[in-house]
């Protein structure tokens, strides 16, 4: 068998871990390999050996059947190794074509020949079918055509064998599907292709073989096409995993949250939710589904008290707060999973024992007379960082230093733990495991369960469909359809999503 | 008189020089040991100069400032010379780099044992007398202002009657009949060579314009090359500039104006030291004189006479025309044609005379003018 | 072998030694001895008490500008205008010494309150233009330095005295002086105010991280979106904390006010007391105790580098070259970091 690339029984060690452990991964020229593991596993430590950032401690690395020593990433750009990385390495001013030849500008003399470049970009972008302005300024594009940029980006340094680090988190339903003809049309040019994920259902789809890595030990490599997802889940996590979390119907009680007739600007000052009417009761999860842009984040912020409403009302047990302070609403018993943890949800250069008490540091036992108490900080940090699972060697690790799934218990368990009557949930799962989702999709369900009010907010159709008892379909910054999960499926709420009506979907 | 007992004096130094260095004995290190109490040992009238040690502390301008305080040092460089000292042991400057360092600097040479410290610069009047009170053995010099410590002596000149010198050459000099006066700190010591200046100019044509400006500081000479500029731009021709290293930007303003125009005639009006190297443009020199006031001699004097045992502690010793101590350099031969000087030459004998007093005040400026 | 705790503190006295390093060879190159050079800064820093007084005396306003700029850092800040609050506390401290005649319980802290006051005045305009309109503190801060510089010395000039350079003395009942002090240093211009300094740093420390106060303002100054998400009010904490940093500035003014020089002289230039605050708080890595041994250390450069020129031969400029020279090594300590991550990793 002809392997483009094989690395044999790595081991990677950091100061206190051993990140890799005799992994082996071997790729074949013109496949697309998936490298399967939850955060954490050790997926990316692997890739950047590949990628010559690390050193391994152990074992060795081939490269068309020779052995290689990779020690900087320019060595692994002359063997034709490219990475697509998760985060775009762009210029946000700068033209497509000049983020392409960064680095490697094709010179006319002393100047840039811009011109030959983008000819040699559009060629590039047309023998794979990227559909890519060479001329268009990096801002004014899609995150999903940036995307493409950045696969440019390798394919103009010659690369034939693509890493993909994560490349559906960002990206819309739509725009994967368009990420995966992209790949497809990647290996028929005779390409290979590593995709680094945890997404069960994109392996199923477009990959030939995958390899599975738990914890940092190589658990082994399976052909897709002789597998399930069920299988695959049961490898990465290591215990049988449930996709669909078992719930109770719902019993819904008294009305908590009630929007009424509320108009919200963005911050170009244009109406984004416009005239939107939503209730949600003691005891029931709503799930909003929509695609972005549809107001929903300016929906999320005007109900948690971040942004201020033009008109119309938001009451929690019939109490007006819309354009209460923050603070105010907080304190009126809504808690708030926010969309991007990084930026909202924590202060990452904080402990994490800090970070749980984000909002109620002035409150006692926290602070006495505004001296704080850091003894009962860190007590309730621990029992918070031990009931959810936290991983984390101390509670005054820096947030920043826990992986993704972890900082999301974290958030969860410190807005859980104030007992609000409304829990807030803006893609609570976003760029999670199947266990850490599984973890938090029954936690939600038990605060349901406690008698609270659940508002979810989520892109995957999924999430929304698994976890609502009443879904509401967001567009254009109304609520325009509100339907039963049991009596819809993914189709109907995608026509749903796109602006078209209920009657219309019901029909076709 | 007080020339000829100074030459007399430099005569006998130069000698016991001579001598010494002849026997060649050099025993540095050890001599500020018994320097501190110079006034004791005058006594009896048979000091070598090599016990003597004097040191100076200059303002925030440097000793390179092309100015006052240069010359201070230059002053201190030939005394030492004349009496075969050696820099850094008998007689050395401390620089200041801010005001915070006045106090500790001269605080530092009293430490250092040596017998007369001057502090170059009216700035350094309330830190000289604030270590003069805490050391009343040992003598100090405060040059440009007055102070009634028992153990400074206050050297002053006559910067006004320069300074009128100064306005006559720069009436007479013009031709558009606009000149500028660009001063450093507000203060009665600059206002001094304003009033003389304008005194001078006005004596000489009634109706000129004259343009004063205060750069504020004695170090910016930033500042001075943007009023300077200023000033040329709006027709003024010569600037008679008091304000130190200030001044520096003056001359570049000028030179620069001159550079790409040899013809235009743009004049300034040096200060404190014969500035002529300051104005050299190729062929051309910028400068027309300068009102010198040689710090170098007063401090040479004064610290002489301190040696020789005659400190004149709280006294006020005054330079002016008379004493050669101020004068109108007449470097630029081609620029200070005959009728200039002549007039110079007149208005000086009115001044020695005392036909003439001029201004130092706003106030006397105002009288002066209105008897005009 | 290395933690990160001993990496941070270790990085600082790296690049001190290799700023000494450095110097000494740039001694060496234009003809100097290096040890008599250094011999001679050391013993112009402590050669004898009054010396050592001086040092103190020196290294009592850079201790409270020093926490000026770290405070504001720690809070996300970066306040250039320290200078400028230095001049406003100067003057208010100086203002409040010459006007009033009160018994000392009353007048010396009358005059540090107005102070810390004047100087918290100075921080709250900058702040509360971020706070408000979104203007950068950089920028504001440094113009507020002119503006504080030219108002300082106008009124020096026209209001506190009738056109003199500068204010009468202080009173005595407002002056941080001593004789007592004074005169087991020989004179040296130290005063009480290294204990204000002092108590100033742990005071800092106290805020910062012992009261809600500085939880809310670390935390706004690490991250603004998720503080204001945890209900706290972003414009009210930088506001305040641009405030507390003019405050520590302020009093940084008083202390040359009240203690060394007793009144205030116009100034064609900045006293440079704030600026090398920067440098202070960059030295100390923002904690209080650092910017302490900081502040100690250029102390210590600064008054003994005095020593240099006379009994050493060594010019002035090079000792601002060794200053310049440290304050580069702690800039660049990636690089110093990145040496020692490698020290560690062959170790192994």
């Amino acid at each position: 068998m002809d392997y483009i690339i094989e690395m044999l029984n790595i081991r990677k060690e950091f100061p206190g871990i051993v990140a890799n452990n005799n992994i082996t991964l071997q790729v074949q020229k013109g496949e697309i390999h998936a490298l399967l593991g939850e955060n954490g596993a050790g997926k990316s430590t692997l890739m950047n050996v590949l990628f010559g950032l690390y050193q391994p401690e152990k074992g060795e690395i081939k490269v068309r059947g020779e052995k290689v020593k990779i020690n900087d990433p320019n060595v692994a750009n002359r063997l034709g190794i490219g990475m697509v990385h998760q985060h775009f390495m762009l210029v946000d001013t700068f033209t497509v074509t000049e983020n392409i030849v960064l680095g490697s500008e094709p010179r006319k003399g002393l100047s840039v020949d811009i011109r030959k470049a983008e000819k040699e970009v559009a060629e590039l972008s047309k023998k794979y079918g990227l559909n890519v302005d060479p001329k268009a300024k990096i801002r004014d594009i899609s995150v999903g055509m940036q995307q493409r940029v950045e696969i440019l980006k390798t394919l103009y340094r010659g690369a034939d064998i693509l890493i993909f680090d994560e490349p559906t988190a960002v990206l819309t339903p739509q725009e994967i599907k368009e990420l995966i003809v992209i790949m497809k049309s990647l290996v028929k040019e005779g390409k290979s292709i590593i995709l680094i994920t945890h997404k069960l259902k994109e392996i199923m789809e477009v990959c030939d073989r995958c390899t599975v890595i738990r914890k940092g030990e190589g658990i082994g490599t399976v052909k897709v096409n002789e597998t399930n997802p069920n299988e695959l889940a049961s490898l990465m996590v290591g215990r049988e995993v449930s996709f669909t979390t078992e719930k109770q119907p719902s019993t819904p009680q008294d009305t908590y949250l009630s929007v009424k007739d509320l108009y919200v600007k963005d911050f170009r000052n244009v109406n984004m939710v416009k005239g939107l009417n939503l209730e949600v009761r003691a005891g029931e999860i709503v799930g909003i589904a929509g695609i972005d842009g549809n107001g929903q984040s300016e929906l999320i912020e005007a109900i948690t008290g971040l942004r201020k409403t033009e008109s119309g009302t938001v009451s929690l047990h019939n109490k007006v707060i819309s354009n209460l302070s923050t603070r105010k609403v907080t304190q009126s018993g809504i808690s708030h999973i926010p969309q991007d943890r990084h930026k909202y949800g924590l202060v990452l250069d904080f402990p994490i024992g800090d970070n749980m008490v984000l909002q109620t540091y002035y409150q006692k036992p926290f602070s006495n007379k505004g001296v704080m108490s850091f003894k009962n900080v860190y007590e309730k940090a621990k029992s918070l960082i031990k009931e959810y699972d936290v991983r984390t060697p101390s509670e005054m690790t820096k947030a920043r230093a826990l992986s993704g799934g972890n900082q999301q218990k974290a958030i969860i368990g410190r807005e859980i733990d104030r007992s609000p009557d409304l829990i807030v949930a803006a893609q609570p799962t976003r760029g999670l495991d199947v266990g850490a989702i599984e973890f938090i999709h029954r936690k939600l369900i038990e605060e349901r369960d406690k008698g609270r009010a659940v508002l979810l907010l989520s892109f995957e159709l999924d999430e929304i469909l698994n976890l609502s008892d009443r879904i509401a379909v967001m567009f254009d910054g109304q609520i325009i359809a509100e339907v039963k999960p049991e009596e819809t499926n993914e189709q109907e709420l995608g026509l749903l999503m796109a602006g078209n009506s209920t009657e219309k979907a019901g029909a076709e | 008189m007080k020339n000829r007992r100074f030459l007399l004096m430099l005569a006998l130094l130069l000698s016991i020089g001579f001598v010494l260095a002849a026997c060649g004995s050099s025993d540095d290190g050890e001599s500020s040991g018994d320097g501190g109490d110079s006034e004791g040992s005058s006594e009896d009238g048979e000091e070598s100069s090599e016990d003597f040690s004097v040191a100076m502390v200059t303002d925030v301008g440097g000793v390179d400032d092309k100015s006052f305080n240069q010359s201070s040092w230059e002053g201190l460089q030939a005394f030492g010379e004349e009496n075969g000292l050696e820099e850094g042991e008998g007689y050395d400057y401390a620089q200041s780099d801010s005001e915070g360092d006045y106090t500790t600097n001269i605080s530092r040479l009293v430490r250092q044992d040596y017998d007369l410290i001057y502090g170059i610069g009216y700035l350094l009047q309330p830190a000289l007398e604030e270590v003069a009170e805490q050391n009343p053995d040992t003598n100090f010099g405060l040059v440009d202002s007055v102070s009634e410590v028992e153990n400074i002596v206050s050297i002053t000149f006559k910067e006004q009657e320069g300074s009128f010198l100064a306005g006559v050459a720069a009436a007479l000099k013009t031709e558009t009949d606009k000149i500028g006066f660009v001063g450093g700190e507000d203060g009665s010591l600059i206002r001094k060579f304003e009033s003389g200046y304008v005194a001078g100019a006005k004596s000489i044509n009634p109706d000129i314009e004259i343009d004063i400006q205060y750069a504020e500081s004695f170090a910016a000479a930033d500042k001075g090359k943007l009023i300077a500029s200023d000033m040329y731009n709006n027709d003024i021709d010569v600037i008679y500039h008091a304000s130190g290293a200030t001044g520096n930007g003056v001359f570049a303003q000028a030179k620069d104006i001159k550079q790409n125009n040899p013809d235009e005639q743009v004049w300034v009006i040096g200060v404190d030291r014969d500035q002529h190297e300051e104005g050299a443009i190729g062929d051309d020199n910028v400068t027309l004189t300068s009102m010198v006031k040689r710090v170098d001699v007063a401090v040479n004097e004064i610290a002489t006479q301190t040696m020789e045992g005659d400190f004149p502690g709280g006294e006020v010793v005054e330079y002016g025309l008379e004493d050669d101590a101020i004068s109108i350099a007449q470097t630029n031969e081609d620029a200070m044609t005959e009728d200039i000087l002549s007039e110079i030459e007149s208005w000086k004998e009115q001044i020695s005379n005392g036909d003439i007093t001029v201004p130092s005040t706003d106030e006397e400026l105002e009288e002066y003018e209105s008897s005009l | 072998m290395f933690t990160n705790r001993m990496i941070n503190i270790l990085i600082p006295i790296i690049s001190v030694i290799l700023g000494l390093l450095s110097g000494a060879v740039i001694m060496l190159i234009f003809g100097y001895n290096p040890i008599a050079g250094y011999g001679a800064l050391w013993e112009g820093a402590f050669g004898d008490s009054y010396f050592f007084g001086e040092t103190i005396r020196m290294v009592t306003p850079y201790i409270l500008s020093g926490l000026a700029v770290a405070f504001a850092l720690r809070t996300g800040l970066l306040n250039i205008g320290v200078e400028g609050q230095v001049f406003v506390g100067w003057l208010a401290s100086v203002w409040v010494g010459v006007a009033f005649d009160l018994p000392m319980a009353i007048h010396l802290p009358l005059a540090i309150i107005a102070a810390a006051a004047a100087g918290a005045f100075w921080g709250f305009i900058p702040g509360i233009l971020k706070a408000k309109l979104g203007v950068h503190e950089v920028i504001v801060t440094i113009m507020m330095n002119y503006i504080a510089l030219y108002t300082t010395n106008a009124i020096v000039r026209h209001v506190i005295t009738d056109g003199e350079d500068q204010t009468e003395n202080i009173a005595d009942s407002a002056s941080l002086a001593s004789t007592w002090l004074a005169e087991m240093t020989f004179y040296s211009r130290m005063h009480y105010g290294i204990l204000i300094a002092l108590f100033m740093a742990l005071v800092m420390w106290f805020i910062l991280n012992k009261t809600s106060r500085g939880f809310e303002l670390r935390s706004v100054g690490y991250n603004p979106f998720a503080s204001n998400y945890a209900g706290m009010s972003v414009s009210k904490n930088i506001i305040l904390a641009m405030m507390i940093s003019g405050a520590f500035a302020g009093l940084a003014g008083a202390m040359e006010g009240l203690g060394t020089y007793g009144y205030l002289a116009s100034k064609s230039g900045f006293t440079n007391i704030g600026f090398e605050g920067i440098a202070v708080a960059l030295l100390g890595a923002n904690a209080a105790l650092g910017v302490v041994l900081a502040a100690f250390l250029f102390g210590i450069l600064k008054i003994g580098a005095l020593n240099m020129p006379t009994v050493a031969g060594v010019p002035t400029e090079l000792v601002e070259i060794v200053i310049a020279l440290i304050i580069f090594f702690v800039a660049s300590s990636y690089m110093i970091r990145w040496f020692i991550l490698r020290f560690k990793k062959e170790g192994k």
